[in-house]
């Protein structure tokens, strides 16, 4: 059975052109970049180039990029970095729909004596901009706003964002870019940014890497201690072949955004058109004028996720859902309850992720199989005959 | 991905006896639509009390469909009388188990066919009443007391799994605990705070007030803590485990640790950490 694989914004393939670039890493580059004989300057050459393309990325030097272990690192670093530079600073900002990754280490500051402010959205997934900005204080040491939600795609407006908070007294503004970076253009030098987090296994680099983006000029303090890499401000002996995999990753990334943003786009607006019209009941979840390119999020009324995901998974389809039943929590995803998803759909939701790596034939696929499915499950619903009973 | 059976795929992607049994003389509804899942089940119960026809409509993951599909297989052909003994465990036997975050889809079958027995012989639905403790999925007291008399029940994982209670927001734990202890026959301790102390009752509630209300919390983040001497109010502690090398373990100490000390012991206290 082929695999038709559009989960992409849990995970990618590792890419044919980085997985080159990292196997000489793992099996002659093998040196410590931090020993002093030639094989430790052997592998020292390969990270600078890492450093610079993922720097070139986002529009950033080379120095305020720090590779850490996972897009989770970079966001805990980040958050913890501020409260150390602003001790006396206790308010942290952040939003309802944030990644686990900073909703949940900042919700877990309550217990340190910190006030969280998490800003809500709109049934739309837009942020409400003005919470934001009436909760900043001089108090607040720091603001963390994600670029990208995972789950609907919806863009935060983070640039402007970034402005206006750091003018209200806020210490640090920083974004969990995971979702965001090489889809989107970024250009770090011309904002108020001054932290990013990213993640390898998002943009076809394997998993086990990250970067933080640290705007020079940042007060910052190490997360992880008691060792000199990265100029002190991560200790660990360097993950080397996957931060050499992470740099071209980022330098295939900025030749793909175009594609991404085109024939992704299309791939994607024509997979939501057509279930659209075919299916009735359903609609797409998220700021409709503001997504990413290669994500879609669809609920379809009376019907439950995870049931949905197991058949597809029949057709070699993958995809995830913001059902409760699929993650082993029970509540449906914290992002479609903020942004007030009726628990008619939010339970049979659905979340589409492409790349670069999918094909017209992958989306017909899914066309072709997705009503009958959707059919099926609500041949078996109760809620669906009481709805169209109500109809009729 | 969950680890389902053969049996539970077979019953999810094959469903037998989907729909409304013809002539049906007994309905059990349970579930909600915000719940995530929920199960109507239809019998035709004929001469004899002989369960002749059984049939389920169900909203839910695989494995609410498959406990359905399965409950519907196995009551066919009973007496109604076998067929009121079936519980949960049957069901989930039935399809060669099921994940422990699944088992509640096979309490939902055994729901579904009390009330329809209950329906056929005309018997009040005995619809649980009580007080709502967990809102997210409204689930009562009297049902939480129900499944640690019943189900033998006595972590908040268990009525998790078993009834969902809990699994949402988690701000009920503390209520379906003291459920558990309350109907278990275990009191849950108080800490009784003398006017007057004795520096030797002084030490000992410090040690207690550090074993029941601080170390849970620390060790919930793989820290600990230890007392070291208590010396006029101040009280000198080790902190240990990933407290130890903690950079916030500062603001732990005063914030939590210490608060926690002069709230529950006395005012005076200073928290100091000893390396």
């Amino acid at each position: 059975m082929r695999t038709i694989y559009l989960d992409n914004n849990a995970t990618t393939r590792v890419a044919d052109e980085v997985l080159e670039e990292m196997i000489p890493c793992l099996r002659d580059i093998y040196g410590n970049p931090s020993s002093m004989h030639h094989k430790g300057a052997e592998a020292g050459e390969p990270l600078k180039l890492a450093r610079q393309r993922v720097a070139s990325l986002l529009g950033a030097q080379p120095d305020e990029i720090l590779f850490t272990s996972c897009g989770t690192e970079s966001d805990s670093t980040a958050i913890n970095a501020a409260m150390v530079a602003y001790p006396d600073k206790k308010h942290i900002v952040t939003t309802m729909v944030e990644h686990p990754a900073v909703k949940t280490y900042c919700e877990s500051l309550e217990k340190h004596g910190y006030r969280v402010t998490l800003v809500p959205v709109d049934r739309k997934g837009r942020l409400d901009l003005n919470a934001l900005y009436a909760s900043i204080s001089d108090d607040t040491a720091i603001v963390s706003i994600m670029w990208a939600n995972n789950e609907t795609g919806t863009l935060f407006p983070v640039e402007e964002i970034a402005k206006k908070v750091k003018s209200l007294g806020a210490a640090v503004f920083h974004t969990d870019a995971v979702q965001a970076v090489g889809k989107v253009d970024i250009n770090l030098a011309d904002s108020a940014i001054d932290m990013l987090s990213l993640s390898g296994h998002k943009l076809h680099a394997p998993k086990g890497v990250g970067a933080l983006y640290i705007r020079k000029g940042t007060k910052f303090s190490p997360f992880l201690m008691g060792g000199h890499q990265e100029n002190g401000r991560r200790a660990g002996t360097e993950n080397h072949s996957s931060i050499v995999a992470l740099g071209r990753a980022c330098s295939l990334a900025a030749e793909m955004m175009e594609e991404e943003n085109t024939r992704v786009k299309a791939l994607r607006d024509r997979l939501e058109k057509r279930l659209l019209e075919t299916i009735p009941n359903c609609f797409v979840n998220g700021d409709l004028d503001n997504r990413l390119p290669n994500t879609c999020s669809i609920s379809f009324e009376y019907v439950e996720g995870e049931a949905i995901l197991l058949m597809m998974n029949e057709f070699g389809i993958c995809a995830s859902s913001g059902s409760a039943c699929t993650s082993g929590s029970l509540e449906p995803s914290h992002v479609l309850r903020a942004m007030g998803i009726p628990f008619t759909a939010a339970h049979g939701t659905i979340r589409f992720s492409l790349s670069t790596d999918n094909t017209d034939e992958d989306i017909d696929t899914v066309i072709e199989n997705l009503p009958g499915i959707i059919h099926t499950l609500r041949q078996m619903s109760p809620f669906w005959a009481e709805a169209m009973a109500a109809k009729a | 991905m969950w680890d389902y059976t053969e049996k539970v795929r077979d019953h999810f992607l094959n469903p037998r006896n989907v729909g409304v049994a013809e002539n049906a003389n007994g309905v059990g509804e349970v579930g909600s639509l915000s719940c995530g899942d929920a199960l109507k089940l239809t019998i035709r119960v004929g001469e004899n009390d002989i369960i002749e026809d059984a049939k389920f409509q169900t909203f839910g993951c695989a494995s609410a469909i498959a406990s359905s599909s399965a409950l519907t297989e196995m009551v066919k052909g009973l007496a109604l009388d076998e067929a009121a003994k079936i519980t949960n465990d049957d069901i989930a036997e039935f399809l060669g188990g099921l994940p422990k975050e699944k088992i509640h889809c096979s309490v939902m079958g055994r729901d579904g066919l009390e009330r329809a027995i209950a329906d056929y012989r005309g018997e009040v639905i005995k619809v649980t009443q009580g007080n709502v403790v967990c809102e997210c999925f409204g689930v009562t007291d009297l049902e939480i007391e129900r499944a640690v008399k019943e189900d033998g029940l006595a972590t908040i994982d268990q009525i998790i799994n078993h009834l969902k209670a809990g699994g949402g927001c988690g701000k009920c734990h503390d209520d379906i605990e003291a459920i558990i202890h309350r109907v278990r026959g275990e009191q849950a301790m108080e800490i009784i705070k003398p006017v007057r102390m004795s520096n030797m009752q002084k030490i000992k509630l410090i040690e207690s007030t550090l074993e029941r209300e601080i170390k849970p919390t620390l060790q919930k983040d793989r820290g600990d803590i230890e007392l070291v001497d208590v010396v006029g109010n101040k009280v000198y502690v080790r902190l240990q485990g990933s407290c130890a090398s903690c950079s916030k373990s500062q603001i732990t100490l005063k914030n939590h640790v210490e608060a926690k000390l002069r709230e529950l012991v006395t005012q005076d206290l200073v928290v100091e950490e000893v390396k």
